[in-house]
């Protein structure tokens, strides 16, 4: 309601009629509009990333570190001055649509509008509307810490010239209802692919590796999702990825670091609906070949044996002597797609600094493996990041001691 | 947050010995207990707690209450002195967790511990007491220059509290050694004992492990893993 | 000058298993509830992790995990002609201090009461005569009956998820479980821990003899497990480091691992750690509590009200604090008069070491991993000829061999210290273990808590006074227990065993058990009980104590089932009669 006082006051303003500045065939900001933009916000998951660590919600200053400098989150609560309680609707749509701000200038693709792109303009309006009845919180946006020229904004241009596809979702009218829904959904707000796909030297996803897992920044790899059967979804069903996205966690895998934020800010929310067709998309990337390698990396059988002796000295109390973890309580190691990505770097972290599952009213129980980093040097970490990543049928690229100390030191550095 | 301090005047009713401790813990004693002086070093390892000669009186004694034998190394080769040294420079030695308020009164064997001594300053005064026991029995010689025989002689007295020593009772002093001596030999090495696993190895015990789910059913087999501690298998690694 | 702070619907003192069971049942039922807990916040991660939680040293040796005397303790006698002097360091019980209590340390032995044990005197007297009871021995019936415990001990067990074999349900005796308890609804919610090789020779010993051993009931999960609240547990991997331990793989039952998480999530629930309540205060009728004061970790001091008081703190704590708030008329064993205080009691406790032939692999085990009978316990064998009250189980535990403190003793005749004992370590350390027996202490005029003369705590408070000491009838009944553990001892083939009967004065040291009763008692007479059958305090109406204060005499099981029972059955009383009509449930 104070909204709508607001557009009227606006439009009054600006000497707009209030039936230009709300389209018609709306209903105006009613409550089944709010709460449709709520769970649009859940499924954006705006919260990770526009809420700072112990900050207001909403309010933005969480620092976005990328490979360009660090990017500090935006105010999206409705305050007047430092947040986009000005903001008209064709404003807000424009930033979500077009990537461009209130003042006309560009936003980097650290918010996500190559996703965003996609989503509807009704839904865009529900989705303000349900940030327009944020508690407003008067915060200034802290300024990006980027090198020149990228601090000119106006260099983005040539970027979406280059990278930038703009346009609403469409349909493909050969495939199902729910599979367009999980697409609307994966390739529009979810934006799956910010994490998961990987970045070509100018941040933007590299063409023909769309999902294939990515670089999520802070020693995390986003693994793949398209249905690899060793490193990517190509074992799993479609409950058991509802299950995870829902819960945090499936019989296969237990979402750790950012993904568990994930989990915890946005998919909980999500309807079984919308995590099936979210399900049924994925499920449909075809079969490709292992981007690891098939055949056994050539794994030095003495690093190996090392290998065995720190586990069975340090994991089996969870992950169990075979490596199957502990049915709903310890993710297996054996057989696990998250393992065995590509890229060692999260399986690295988990083991220096621990992880912690979301707690989710499905899974309240939040289980949490304790941080390794004080225990094992980056020798004993990398033998026994290469013996479960190639144990039990397992096959992975190798890490080394030198890989292992860049991941340690980035932690300790974050602070984490 | 505790009120207690050592300046409390309250005595001990210990008799003859009362005057001995006053004079010990007044406020010289606090600055020479725990203090680490530069001297302090054996075997090119600074002492935390020990002065040379006290240190030499605890290895030998506990190379008496477990002796290097055809069963392995004793408690002097498993660094159990060094063991009681740190410990005795810590919390437990300045019974930290202690209630350590008075009055102090003697009470009945079940009503436990009732020295006003922390753990460190009954060492302090039950070596001194024990040396200079030994100095007016055998002709000048501290305990650590008897021979094996009057060092085990010694010790079963002081056990039973044959011996009446100043400023500390002799079965007091003498059980907190020998419980401290079986410490410093079956804990985790990096605590200072247990050296190579010494006492583990002795015994057959393999360390912290935290799954036997397949091994305890199989009924009288011997486990096999190699001996582990909270810091690998490698032994002589320390924490921190 | 105490803070007054916002009121609450309900206070609760301390935030260990009593607290985690009333404030789950209390939010559900729409209160504002307050937990204040005098330590610190605790997890399994980082607090209990794998990778730094078995050392022996650290936690067993220097009790890691337990309360500090430094900051509270009691003092302690045999009798009334004696000075009382303080437990300086801990030594015969290891009370917690954090969240979680000292149910993040215990071994999660887990019983139920006998149904006679809560009639003890009605039922001894009927069998056996008034004047079978000593004079001075204050027994009293409990005021609620195992039948009305039934479904209460029943939600704690499948709150806990406890692995073991059931032995009467419906009546029904039931082959492998105990054909003594009093019988249950249905089975436990998990099978049993797999057997450790002792427990399997104990078995057969026992059976031999004519016996009927089956395995006791464990806190420590056979199985993965998800339990009422929604809250999965893990599997226990039998890591031996389980009492004074706490669990870091989520296989052990306590709050963090049953309740917490579904608890902490909950808007209308707060707790405050690093607070020490001091005083419970009453209104100027003495009969209605209006909140609690408590200490800060600064030392500042705040009055918390609240409409409800609910006393959680470890036993004697609760003691402790009536007295110090004037809550029922303090105990004087002198003229038998009063109620806070009276009926201490303890467990009586004995052991045979048994010296086998084989490997036994003691260092596999988990805090409940047992075998053991029950003929001998409560009043399942007839007291008639042997003239003493009361009974235990007998039992081989494997919960673990850690190298410092579970050695199993030395056969008879070894020496205490040199090449003897090191010999003697080196070829049984493997091959031993220990029969133990597990027996009642009852009440006495001369078993009583009140508060020292002399010595204080940090606040300046008078310590708790502890007089307590064994009976004729209890070292009788324990000679007993023993002579029969002896005899399945000897079944089991060894090549030697050591009897430790339970002999001398009781000692705050060396360790026994942490299973301190009594002092609130309930009961059905307020002239003998702090509290009525629904734990709720005889004089001021708006204080329930929980925990086993309450006991009025101990049986010869482990207290914590009973503590859970007791507590949703009392969280029960709160939810459906009290809150609708606050006031005495009971009318004196």
């Amino acid at each position: 309601m104070h909204a709508l006082k607001l557009a009227c006051g606006l439009a009054g303003l600006l000497g707009l009629s209030i039936a230009n500045a709300i389209p018609a065939g709306a209903q105006g900001t009613t409550y089944t509009t709010i709460e449709r933009g709520r769970d649009l916000v859940n499924a954006g998951d705006c919260a990770s990333c526009h809420t700072d660590e112990g900050g207001k919600p909403y309010a933005g200053g969480l620092a976005v570190p990328t490979p360009f400098g660090t990017i500090y989150s935006t105010n999206i609560t409705p305050d007047p001055a430092t947040g986009i309680g000005k903001w008209s609707e064709q404003e807000f749509y424009r930033a979500m649509h077009d990537g461009i701000r209130r003042d006309g200038k560009h936003l980097y693709p650290a918010f996500p509008y190559p996703w965003f792109t996609k989503v509807s303009r009704e839904d865009v309006r529900a989705i303000k509307a349900f940030l327009d009845t944020l508690t407003p919180v008067r915060q200034e946006n802290k300024p990006t810490e980027l090198s020149w020229p990228l601090n000119v904004r106006e260099v983005m241009t040539g970027w979406n010239e280059l990278y930038f596809h703009e346009g609403a979702f469409k349909a493909d009218p050969k495939k199902s209802e729910q599979w367009n829904r999980g697409a609307y959904l994966v390739e529009g707000l979810g934006h799956c692919g910010a994490c998961h796909t990987a970045t070509n030297v100018l941040g933007a996803s590299k063409t023909g590796e769309k999902l294939k897992g990515g670089d999520f920044g802070e020693h995390w790899y986003a693994p793949s999702l398209t249905s690899g059967l060793r490193d990517g979804l190509g074992q799993w069903s479609s409950a058991e990825i509802v299950e995870y996205l829902k819960t945090g966690a499936n019989a296969k895998s237990a979402a750790a670091g950012p993904m568990a934020e994930v989990v915890k800010n946005s998919t909980q929310y999500l309807s079984d609906a919308d995590l099936n067709a979210v399900a049924a998309y994925l499920k449909d990337s075809p079969v490709e070949k292992d981007k690891a390698t098939t055949k056994p990396a050539a794994v030095d059988k003495q690093a190996l044996s090392r290998g065995e002796a720190l586990y069975f000295d340090n994991c089996t109390g969870c992950h169990m002597e075979n490596g199957e973890g502990l049915a709903h309580a310890f993710p297996p190691l054996k057989g696990s797609s998250a393992v065995q990505a590509e890229n060692s770097d999260t399986v690295v972290h988990v083991v220096l600094a621990g992880a912690k599952m979301a707690a989710t009213p499905g899974k309240l129980a939040g289980f949490a493996m304790p941080a390794f980093d004080w225990k094992l040097n980056d020798t004993e970490v990398a033998d026994l990041v290469n013996y479960i990543r190639n144990a039990w049928g397992n096959h992975a690229p190798l890490t080394s001691a030198d890989a292992v100390s860049k991941v340690r030191k980035g932690i300790e550095h974050a602070g984490g | 947050m505790s009120k207690n301090t050592r300046r409390d005047i309250l005595r001990t009713t210990a008799g003859a010995g009362s005057v001995a401790i006053a004079s010990w813990f007044g406020p010289q004693a606090r600055a020479a207990e725990g203090d680490s002086v530069a001297a302090h070093s054996v075997a090119g390892r600074t002492l935390s707690y020990f002065t040379v000669p006290e240190f030499a009186f605890i290895e030998t004694a506990v190379s008496r209450l477990i002796p290097a034998d055809e069963l392995g190394p004793g408690a002097k080769e498993a660094g159990v002195a060094f063991f009681i040294d740190e410990q005795l420079a810590g919390p437990f030695g300045r019974a930290e967790t202690w209630y350590m308020q008075g009055p102090w009164k003697e009470g009945t064997p079940e009503q436990g511990y009732q020295l006003k001594l922390t753990p460190a300053q009954l060492y302090r005064v039950g070596i001194q007491g024990i040396d200079d026991y030994c100095r007016r029995m055998f002709n000048k010689k501290t305990f650590a220059e008897l021979d094996a025989g009057d060092q085990d002689k010694l010790l079963h007295s002081l056990e039973k509290g044959e011996i009446e020593l100043v400023g500390a009772p002799a079965k007091e002093f003498f059980a907190m050694l020998w419980q401290n001596t079986n410490e410093g030999f079956f804990a985790d090495p990096i605590y200072g004992g247990n050296r190579d696993f010494a006492g583990w190895k002795l015994i057959g015990f393999p360390g912290p492990r935290y799954n036997y789910v397949n091994e305890i059913e199989q009924y009288g087999k011997p486990y096999t893993l190699p001996t582990v501690g909270l810091m690998g298998r490698n032994a002589s690694t320390r924490r921190g | 000058m105490a803070t007054k702070l916002k009121s609450v619907d309900a206070v609760l003192v301390g935030f260990g298993w009593t607290a985690s069971i009333l404030a789950k049942e209390l939010t559900d039922a729409g209160l504002q509830v307050l937990a204040i807990e005098r330590g610190k916040f605790r997890d399994t991660v980082p607090d209990f992790a794998t990778t730094h939680i078995q050392d022996e040293l650290k936690y067993a040796v220097r009790h890691g995990l337990f309360e500090e005397p430094a900051r509270e303790t009691l003092t302690f006698r045999n009798s009334l002609d004696q000075e009382a002097l303080p437990m300086r360091h801990l030594g015969s019980f290891n009370p917690a201090s954090g969240v979680g209590g000292a149910g993040i340390h215990w071994n999660g032995q887990n019983w139920r009461f006998l149904p006679t044990d809560f009639k003890i005197r009605s039922h001894t007297e009927a069998r056996y005569g008034k004047n079978f009871i000593p004079a001075d021995m204050t027994i009293q019936d409990w005021g609620v009956t195992y039948d009305d415990l039934e479904p209460y001990y029943d939600k704690f067990e499948y709150l806990c998820g406890i692995s073991g074999q059931a032995g009467n349900v419906q009546g029904k005796i039931q082959p492998g479980g105990n054909p003594f308890e009093g019988p249950r609804a249905r089975a436990y919610p998990l099978p049993p821990l797999k057997r450790s090789y002792a427990t399997v020779l104990f078995d057969k010993a026992a059976k031999d003899l004519g016996l009927k051993p089956f395995p006791c009931a464990a806190a420590n999960t056979s199985q993965p497990y998800k339990n009422p609240y929604g809250v999965q547990m893990g599997q226990c991997t039998y890591c031996g480091f389980c009492e004074w331990f706490a669990c870091g793989n989520y296989s052990k039952s306590s709050p963090q691992t049953t309740i917490l998480p579904a608890l902490l999530p909950k808007d209308n629930f707060s707790y405050r750690t690093l607070c020490d309540v001091t005083r419970v205060n009453l209104d100027s009728t003495g009969k209605r509590a209006t909140g609690v004061t408590y200490v800060d970790v600064q030392g500042r001091e705040f009055e918390q009200p609240a409409d409800l008081v609910v006393l959680c703190a470890f036993a004697q704590h609760n003691v402790h604090l009536l007295l110090l708030s004037g809550i029922g008329k303090p105990y004087d064993p002198r003229t038998n008069q009063g109620v806070t205080g009276r009926n201490y009691a303890y467990q009586i406790t004995s052991s045979v070491n048994v010296f086998l032939k084989e490997n036994m692999n003691p260092f596999m085990g988990a805090g409940a991993l047992g075998q053991a009978v029950d003929e001998f316990n409560g009043d399942n064998f007839d007291h008639g000829p042997l003239g003493f009250i009361g009974g235990g189980y007998i039992a081989l535990w494997t919960t673990g061999g850690r190298p410092i403190l579970q050695q199993h003793g030395a056969p008879k005749g070894t020496a205490k210290w040199g090449g003897g004992w090191k010999k003697s370590m080196h070829e049984n350390y493997l091959k031993s273990v220990s029969v133990a027996t597990h027996g009642s202490v009852m009440s006495y005029r001369g078993s009583y808590l009140d508060l020292d003369p002399t010595y204080r705590d940090v606040y300046g408070n008078p310590l708790l006074r502890l007089t307590f000491d064994f009976h004729d009838n209890e070292y009788k009944m324990s000679k007993f227990e023993t002579d029969k553990a002896a005899l399945i001892a000897k079944a089991m083939n060894p090549q030697s065993i050591k009897i430790n009967y339970r002999e001398g004065h009781y000692s705050i040291l060396p360790y026994e058990t942490t299973h301190n009763t009594g002092g609130a008692a309930m009961g059905a007479d307020p002239k003998t009980s702090v509290v009525n059958r629904y734990l709720q305090s005889w004089d001021v109406s708006n204080v329930f104590v929980m925990g086993s204060s309450v006991f009025p005499q101990n049986p010869g099981y482990n207290p914590t089932g009973t503590v859970g029972a007791l507590a949703y059955w009392a969280a029960d009383a709160i939810k459906t009669k009290y809150l609708k009509n606050p006031g005495p449930l009971v009318q004196a």
